[in-house]
């Protein structure tokens, strides 16, 4: 038989993408459901991280403890029908604000205090950056905070994932005289216009700092008025 | 014996040599890539050294079968599909790994040392030599990365394997680390510290 003939290529071709592509299948669909267990696991232990919560071995056990209730509001503080846990916030970021479903965790503390996890989401330097805020019971006082990054420079933009930066956050309202202000990230020095509560930013790290400013205020505004109603 | 002689060069003669990275120059970039720490590089390495054994296997064993004019696409595609079992079984098995090497594990399909390797030597050789041959470039490869990482990771973070390996007591007084160390351009120096020495040791590789 000659090799080279181009019947023996074509066929050679054909019969190579068919075995190749039924082994990957094969391979993807054996091992598909244990990654889309890591990756919700992944996903709740940044939820409690948000919450200075460290889960050890099994994060699924720990989620259930913590996160009691999880619903979803609209941006007039209604409830909507959904499971929080599915909803991607970078696909609803891209929506006008009034028609987004904003997903709510709520989590029980030790203590018996509840805080409200907010799942924000925004662009960086080089790529997206996301995270997670606990807010106290008043609707308007940060708890705690958690950020991630795809691909932001290390030792500058990358240290947003850094409890040093993410804990400025703790204490910080997010509401002055009743209106929703956010919390800034401005250079050191510096205050924001509005009075808002604001944080110092990462020298260095200005664009994935203002980032981080600007993921807030879009993300977490459309809740002001989920968050008022808890203020009552 | 002449066979067994052979068989040992083509494993051992890669580790330092006709060492990959340092002598043959191939796959610096992922050495720039995952080498600020020591754990993604040691699963960097591994990976590497599953896909370019079983690739080399693969391709010595169909190596008669392959036209020639669409050589370099199977050689391709037999790479390609190795590297994305490796990331489905990273990400199935070893996910905190898999997200801090991100897409530097699909890059494995540009490393040129698979390319160089399967193209030099499997599409020549039979598969047990082909199969040395993957390994021993494998671990060359890894050892540099390794080492490459382990001076990144203990000058850059303090640590080694995220362990704390320099004690607060230096940062008491006044140590603090190389943020330099972190970015890439470090992973250049140090691989061409490297090189250096090795080129010192082995006075035959001097030009």
């Amino acid at each position: 038989m000659n090799k080279q003939s181009n019947s023996y290529t074509v066929i050679y071709i054909i019969v190579m993408v068919i075995v190749v592509g039924a082994a990957l299948a094969f391979v993807s669909m054996s091992l598909s459901e244990r990654q889309t267990d890591n990756i919700n696991a992944d996903k709740m232990r940044q939820i409690l991280a948000s919450a200075h919560i460290t889960p050890d071995t099994d994060i699924k056990a720990d989620y259930n403890r913590y996160i009691t209730d999880s619903f979803v509001v609209n941006a007039a503080g209604e409830r909507i029908d959904g499971v929080a846990f599915d909803i991607k916030v970078a696909e609803q970021v891209k929506l006008p604000a009034d028609s987004r479903a904003l997903p709510v965790f709520v989590a029980t503390m030790d203590d018996k205090t509840t805080k409200y996890i907010l799942p924000v989401y925004g662009a960086g330097l080089w790529g997206p950056i996301w995270g997670y805020v606990a807010i106290n019971d008043d609707g308007s006082t940060i708890y705690g905070a958690y950020f991630a990054h795809e691909s932001e420079t290390p030792g500058l933009g990358a240290e947003i994932a850094k409890p040093a930066f993410s804990d400025k956050f703790i204490g910080k309202q997010l509401f002055k005289n009743g209106i929703f202000r956010s919390v800034a990230v401005v250079k050191a020095g510096q205050k924001p216009a509005d009075d808002a509560d604001y944080i110092d930013g990462k020298s260095g790290g200005t664009i994935t700092s203002k980032g981080v400013g600007a993921m807030l205020y879009d993300c977490l505004q459309p809740y002001a008025p989920f968050l008022q109603t808890l203020k009552k | 014996m002449a066979e067994k002689v052979t068989n040992k060069t083509v494993l051992f003669n890669p580790f330092s040599k006709n060492n990959p990275v340092v002598v043959q120059i191939l796959g610096i970039c992922s050495v720039l890539a995952v080498t600020a720490q020591l754990e993604p590089a040691m699963v960097m390495g591994l990976s590497v050294i599953a896909v370019l054994a079983f690739s080399n296997v693969i391709i010595s064993l169909i190596r008669n079968t392959i036209p020639t004019s669409i050589r370099i696409i199977v050689q391709l595609v037999v790479v390609a599909s190795l590297v994305i079992i490796v990331s489905e079984l990273l990400k199935a098995f070893a996910y905190d790994v898999s997200v801090q090497l991100s897409v530097f594990i699909g890059l494995i399909i540009t490393n040129c040392i698979l390319m160089g390797r399967l193209e030099a030597f499997a599409m020549a050789n039979r598969p047990w030599p082909a199969f040395l041959d993957g390994v021993g470039n494998g671990v060359g490869y890894t050892i540099i990365l390794v080492i490459v990482a382990f001076f990144r990771e203990l000058l850059g973070s303090g640590t080694l394997l995220g362990y704390r390996i320099i004690p607060q007591s230096f940062y008491d007084a006044g140590y603090s680390d190389n943020g330099l160390m972190i970015l890439p351009p470090m992973a250049l120096i140090v691989v061409a510290c490297i090189i250096w020495v090795h080129r010192s040791i082995n006075k035959d590789l001097q030009d």
